[in-house]
């Protein structure tokens, strides 16, 4: 059959391209089997997808087979990329890094291309030609097969930050009208916000007036988390609450004074005992500089 | 008057119903001065708590608000600023520096309180 | 299909419509009631600009889409004076007390993508957009 095609196969038109991968999907197929279990085969071999079993491995390696000849086909990626979201959806809790799956869809790629020289391999210009049809395709498809499991896998570990952030940053209610808001690790962006309106949230709902916000479990301080934090400071008395910020060393305080972050907002104490001593003070409305605690005029 | 303002005792009470025109804010402000003036009115407390949006001029009329009173004698507090809009405000930068806030209508009567009391005392 | 609103601008009352309509609109694409304030202020802020030194412009309200993000996007224009100096106008700290440009940086740290451009004696178009995470 191939000698048939070879003689058919004599001009470089775009028929003959459409022509050719026709013939080779047609050749996958009917291959189909055999190319599968190979491709498995090698799969175990390179020590790949390891978190799942040989069954699981044998029904992916099935879909993602069918979806590769599909495309080839067909030309378009979109059901293979819906597959591929749904398939990263799935395997990405078990454990599946971006590599294995990379490494998969190589070793298809190389498997039905292995198959192609061995039909092939008697017409030198043929197999030129088959392979010039195939291999943009097969690049095109690990290409979306990686992206889509990126994209995916991205997108959960957003969400379970989020999820740490939200555990993270508990606005607790220590006795009437006094809150406490402990921070530890990094603070981002995302963070500073989330830690903003979670404390303005807890003021409304718990009617606080003094807010301890401790940040001596946080790593690095530089200017720009500073001025989130004067901004949340800022924000919480427009709530007319005041928040005593502890866990902040002079040092460290004078060097952000230095770099020009307005602390002058802020009342700073060095640790949270302190701080919520001072807290004590200001809801008793005991001897008291203006500077603390009052709503300023 | 868009605003109903109330009186109790030596206090004057502006409750914003809904989203304010800037005319009607300018008008807030002009009542406001009146009223302090006509009852001499000790405090004023300005509640926002239905207002979704506050922008640089409606912070600006507020500062206004508490300048104007203050000028006659009174002192202004500005209750009920939702958390979403506090947020907002201090990205923008408006801070409503020097006037004094609190978190709705009995804080700041508590406040106003307060202040009357330490004004007797001469603190 | 996507609902597209045009807002006249020529007095303050027409700032309250133009953010209640925007807020409206973004709403739709379920942004949290912290970010519909957020972006309701900065349509406060922008078409304030307008009545206070265009006398009169105008401000369209979009759903806008980017791969798989969708956004809403504002564009607030104008026939104005325009701004001479928009470096020195769009500078974080620059005063939010009287003068041009008030809340402009602002509004450039409210939303996610800001864009302005204006020429002295024609006018200014400020394109501002939110996304939906």
């Amino acid at each position: 059959m191939s000698q048939r095609n070879a003689a058919a196969a004599g001009t470089s038109s775009p028929e003959s391209t459409f022509d050719l991968l026709r013939e080779l999907v047609s050749h996958l197929r009917e291959k189909r089997t055999e190319l599968r279990e190979e491709w498995a085969k090698r799969i175990t071999e390179s020590r790949l997808l390891t978190a799942m079993t040989r069954e699981e491995v044998f029904a992916e390696a099935t879909t993602v087979y069918d979806n590769y000849v599909a495309v080839l086909e067909t030309g378009s990626v979109e059901a293979l990329q819906a597959y591929a979201r749904d398939l990263s959806e799935r395997i990405i809790p078990r454990g599946v890094e971006t590599q294995e799956v990379l490494g998969i869809v190589l070793l298809l790629r190389d498997v039905l291309a292995r198959s192609l020289f061995k039909k092939y391999q008697l017409d030198f210009n043929l197999l030129n030609r088959v392979l010039d049809a195939y291999e943009p395709a097969a690049n095109r498809i690990a290409n979306t097969v990686a992206v889509g499991f990126v994209q995916e896998r991205e997108r959960i570990i957003r969400q379970q930050q989020e999820a740490i952030r939200e555990l993270s940053t508990p606005v607790l209610r220590v006795r009437e009208r006094l809150l406490i808001l402990p921070i530890i690790g990094l603070i981002d962006p995302q963070r500073a916000r989330q830690l903003t309106e979670q404390l303005l949230r807890g003021i409304r709902e718990n009617r606080g007036k003094v807010a301890v916000m401790d940040i001596t479990g946080v790593p690095a301080i530089d200017s720009a988390i500073a001025n989130r934090l004067v901004q949340t400071v800022e924000a919480a008395r427009l709530l007319g609450a005041t928040v005593i910020v502890t866990g902040l060393s002079p040092e460290i305080a004078q060097t952000l004074v230095t770099i020009g972050v307005d602390l002058s907002k802020m009342n700073t104490v060095g640790d949270l005992q302190g701080g919520i001593e001072l807290a004590e003070r200001v809801l008793g409305y005991k001897v008291v500089p203006v500077d603390e605690g009052a709503p300023r005029h | 008057m868009a605003v109903p303002i109330l009186k109790q005792n030596q206090f004057l009470i502006a409750s914003i119903q809904a989203a304010l025109s800037d005319k009607d804010l300018i008008q807030l402000r002009d009542d406001l001065a009146e009223l302090v003036g006509r009852h001499r009115a000790r405090g004023v407390i300005v509640d926002v708590t239905a207002l979704d949006v506050l922008d640089s001029f409606a912070t600006r009329t507020l500062r206004a608000i508490a300048y104007m009173t203050k000028l006659r004698g009174a002192d202004t507090v500005i209750v009920g600023i939702q958390p979403d809009v506090a947020f907002s405000m201090v990205q923008l930068g408006l801070t409503l520096e020097n006037v004094a806030t609190a978190l709705d209508l009995e804080e700041g009567l508590s406040f106003l309180q307060r202040r009357l009391e330490d004004g007797r005392h001469g603190s | 299909m996507d609902p597209e609103v045009r807002v006249r601008i020529q007095t303050s009352a027409d700032v309250v419509v133009a953010r209640q309509e925007g807020r409206s609109i973004a709403a739709r694409l379920g942004f949290s009631n912290s970010n519909l304030t957020i972006i309701a202020t900065a349509i406060s802020e922008v078409t304030r600009n307008i009545v206070e030194y265009a006398k009169e412009g105008e401000v369209l309200i979009t759903l806008v889409e980017n791969g798989s993000r969708r956004g809403v996007r504002i564009v607030a224009s104008d026939r104005g004076p325009g701004i001479p100096d928009i470096g020195v106008v769009m500078r974080d700290g620059y005063s939010t007390g009287q003068g041009l440009g008030i809340g402009l940086p602002g509004s450039r740290r409210l939303m996610d993508d800001f864009e302005i451009e204006s020429t002295v004696g024609k006018g200014t178009t400020v394109t501002m957009t939110k996304w939906a995470q």
